[in-house]
């Protein structure tokens, strides 16, 4: 059973836990490429840029002498919000919305979104270094151990306190998002532009508006995405290239402007990952007494190396690309 | 003489008197150093430019195409290593080879069992099978020879062929990996083509990396061999003044011919496809072929032209392949030059790159500068690692002239230059 928890351990917390801050990402990247129509490069540095809001808000809030049961940076994550929000509002305006009013063609939007990443990778290092920081410098990281009740298992399954209030975190933003995009006006008006732009605005509505909300909501998941990764692991500045094709693979599988295909298609990779990454020796190994003599099992049994963690999602969008364009839940191919 | 013509010869006599003033500055050996890597950055630029102004593709992944060409030039042009071939592990390696190729064998006869009248679906499924088992079977396989490897021989070594060899067996090495990217790419819109080649750069990286027994991985490989004779032998001028005439010539051989090309009806047909896919396509042109065409094309003059960069640095270290420094900055040479003007991709490539020099001690100089009025003037404690900090400007800057080139001027320094027609016969 011993093997049992560390499968536990290692996939399936490991795998909730990537696959929700994935999850997150990927619904800002959907939206935007089914409403706005064009693939956002500078979404992991949103996520980025957000972590870094939510550390300078941290440290204001330590200053101040504020003290919670919480940690102090998920207490700072709703101001790190809606600075991120504002920020992808801001960006739209001077860099992105120009362009579309021009009549430029999609790739150019996407070439101008890889410079906005450049630049705020630009700062970002500038104004905060290039070495990693961690949140839990005034405060200790809850960790619990939940023993199981039954014998067969002396190893505890592990998890901290970040991996929860992420866990709850995403299903809360997943829950009030399918109430936004379903019940308010607004949200039905981002469907409609979504599956046809032109008859959106013919339709009188106003895309200027559902542009903005668009990045509202992308700008807010993306901070809380960056800021309970770098809760649960720490705040790397170089975070942004390793998320992004997660996150793109992510949203295609998903089927491109389809949230709840991003939530879904977020999970996947993350799992993906984790299971590609997991030594099944581990658990073929309670074969062993079953097995011939002449089995042997490897000591090490991996399908991926974890240096070449990459890997998996450029093979899932490969995949997808190859089978099914569309994604699982029937998005757009544009 | 046109507007266009003058602007160009202005442009060529500003970057004339630019080196001229460089030289008189920073010393010959120095320029030279800087003329040739510039010029491998102009066969990078033509690469790009022609992929995105006479394709319309977006291809994030120069760096990645730039170690490939890099890493095929260690693989045939470094010296043999006696210690590999000497020891079992090169015939143990040539057994994993052979069980690699002959697993991509079976999965391929399997996969074309539905011609023997097996249901689609299950030779699907065991095509997938039998493809796991086999990376499965290899992996494992190579595992325990890659270790012997490393721990007896270092790394295999190169095949000691001259170094020509290797920079084409970077293009050849870079379009092969281009292809199959292509192939699933480009029939979708170019947004899933940028994600793609992102990708495939990391991939790239991650690969050269960590395979410690083919590339050494994070200890480096050099000297590598020039073409050209080396500073060894007749002193840095010299040699880096031979190996300008030789990247020179070969920019100017690419140039003639790319105009040549854009000139030809292959070049219109491109153009047409760019400008009016659907139109095209009506026209009876198959798209997404000529796309693969030029996809590939300007992937192998990356490669080339990425051979030529890394061995002229003469280190090959696959941590220092930074997207920055390879892919958004040719990027930068590419639509600051002028998008579909392959004299734009050059000067950009020349003008960007002495100004990306230049730009590292301007940096240092300006912080330096900074963090003494800062102390001055406000007693300011500037942070340890300020010059570190102080290259990210740098980031900022290339992004910041993306955004506003796309802007402002989307056509570039040098606009694309349409070949027109004289009007034969009667209207």
């Amino acid at each position: 059973m011993n093997e049992l928890v560390f499968f536990v351990n290692k996939v399936l917390v490991a795998g909730t836990v990537i696959g929700s801050i994935y999850a997150l990402g990927a619904v800002g990247v959907t939206l935007v490429f089914g409403i706005l129509r064009f693939a956002h490069f500078a979404h992991g540095d949103l996520m980025t840029a957000g972590a870094f809001a939510a550390l300078a808000g941290a440290a204001g809030l330590h200053a101040l002498g504020v003290s919670t049961p919480l940690p102090i940076g998920f207490v700072a994550l709703p101001l790190a919000m809606i600075a991120t929000a504002l920020l992808a509002m801001g960006l739209d305006r001077t860099f992105y919305r120009p362009l579309r009013e021009r009549g430029a063609r999609p790739i150019v939007l996407v070439m101008a979104s890889i410079g906005v990443t450049l630049m705020l990778q630009g700062l970002v290092r500038l104004f905060a270094g290039t070495a990693p920081r961690s949140f839990f410098t005034g405060e200790r990281k809850d960790i619990f151990h939940i023993a199981l009740p039954f014998d067969l298992a002396d190893r505890p399954i592990i998890v901290t306190e970040p991996q929860v209030l992420l866990v709850l975190l995403t299903a809360a933003a997943v829950v009030a998002l399918h109430y936004f995009l379903t019940r308010s006006r607004l949200g039905k008006a981002m469907r409609a532009t979504s599956d046809n732009a032109d008859l959106a605005r013919v339709s009188g509505i106003d895309t200027e508006l559902v542009a903005r909300t668009t990045w509202i909501i992308a700008g807010g998941l993306a901070a809380a995405g960056g800021t309970m990764l770098s809760l649960d692991v720490t705040l790397k500045p170089d975070l942004s290239f390793s998320l992004l094709l997660p996150i793109f693979a992510a949203a295609i599988v998903g089927g491109v402007g389809q949230p709840y295909g991003a939530i879904a298609g977020g999970f996947l990779v993350g799992f993906a990952e984790t299971l590609s990454v997991f030594n099944w020796s581990v658990l073929l190994r309670v074969l062993a007494p079953v097995l011939p003599e002449t089995v042997e099992i490897p000591t090490k049994l991996a399908f991926v190396p974890p240096e070449y963690k990459i890997v998996v999602p450029f093979f899932i969008l490969v995949v997808v690309l190859v089978w099914r364009p569309t994604g699982i839940f029937r998005g757009r191919v544009l | 003489m046109n507007r266009l013509a003058v602007r160009e010869l202005a442009l060529l006599a500003g970057l004339v008197v630019m080196v001229g003033l460089i030289q008189a500055w920073l010393g010959t050996a120095y320029t030279l150093r800087m003329l040739v890597e510039a010029s491998c950055y102009a066969i990078l630029a033509l690469g790009l430019g022609i992929q995105w102004g006479y394709g319309g593709l977006f291809n994030v992944g120069v760096v990645g195409f730039v170690a490939l060409g890099g890493f095929a030039s260690v693989l045939l042009s470094y010296p043999v290593n006696e210690d590999f071939l000497n020891s079992g592990s090169a015939a143990e390696l040539a057994r994993v080879g052979l069980y690699a190729v002959l697993g991509i064998a079976v999965v391929f006869a399997i996969s074309r069992l539905h011609r023997l009248g097996v249901p689609r679906g299950l030779c699907t499924a065991a095509t997938i099978a039998a493809a796991a088992a086999v990376y499965l079977v290899v992996t494992t396989a190579l595992d325990p020879v890659a270790g012997e490897i490393e721990a007896n021989a270092g790394f295999v070594g190169g095949l000691g062929l001259p170094a020509w060899t290797g920079w084409l067996a970077g293009g050849a090495l870079a379009g092969l990996v281009a292809w199959p990217i292509g192939r699933i790419c480009l029939g979708l819109r170019s947004d899933y083509l940028a994600i793609a080649t992102l990708g495939i750069a990391e991939i790239i990286k991650a690969f050269l990396k960590n395979a410690d027994w083919l590339t050494r991985g994070t200890l480096t490989v050099s000297p590598l061999p020039w073409p050209v004779p080396t500073p060894d032998e007749v002193g840095f001028v010299w040699a880096r003044a031979g190996y300008l005439c030789l990247t020179a010539a070969m920019v100017v051989a690419i140039y003639v011919l790319l105009e040549r090309a854009y000139r030809a009806p292959w070049g219109r047909m491109m153009r047409a496809i760019r400008d009016n896919e659907v139109s095209a396509a009506a026209m009876g042109k198959d798209v997404n072929r000529r796309r693969l065409e030029i996809f590939v094309l300007g992937s192998i003059l990356i490669g080339i032209g990425g051979a030529a960069l890394v061995s002229f640095v003469r280190i090959f270290d696959p941590a220092g392949f930074l997207p920055l420094n390879y892919t958004f900055l040719v990027w930068v040479m590419v639509i600051l030059g002028g998008s579909g003007n392959n004299l734009g991709a050059i000067v950009g490539a020349l003008l960007v790159y002495i100004i990306w020099t230049l730009s590292e001690p301007a940096a240092l100089l300006l912080f330096d500068a900074l963090r003494d009025l800062g102390d001055a003037w406000f007693g300011w404690d500037a942070p340890s690692d300020l010059q570190s900090r102080a290259l990210q400007m740098r980031v900022f800057v290339i992004g910041l002239t993306i955004t506003l080139v796309l802007r402002f001027a989307p056509r570039g320094v040098l606009p694309e230059r349409a070949p027109r027609h004289e009007q034969v016969g009667p209207r």
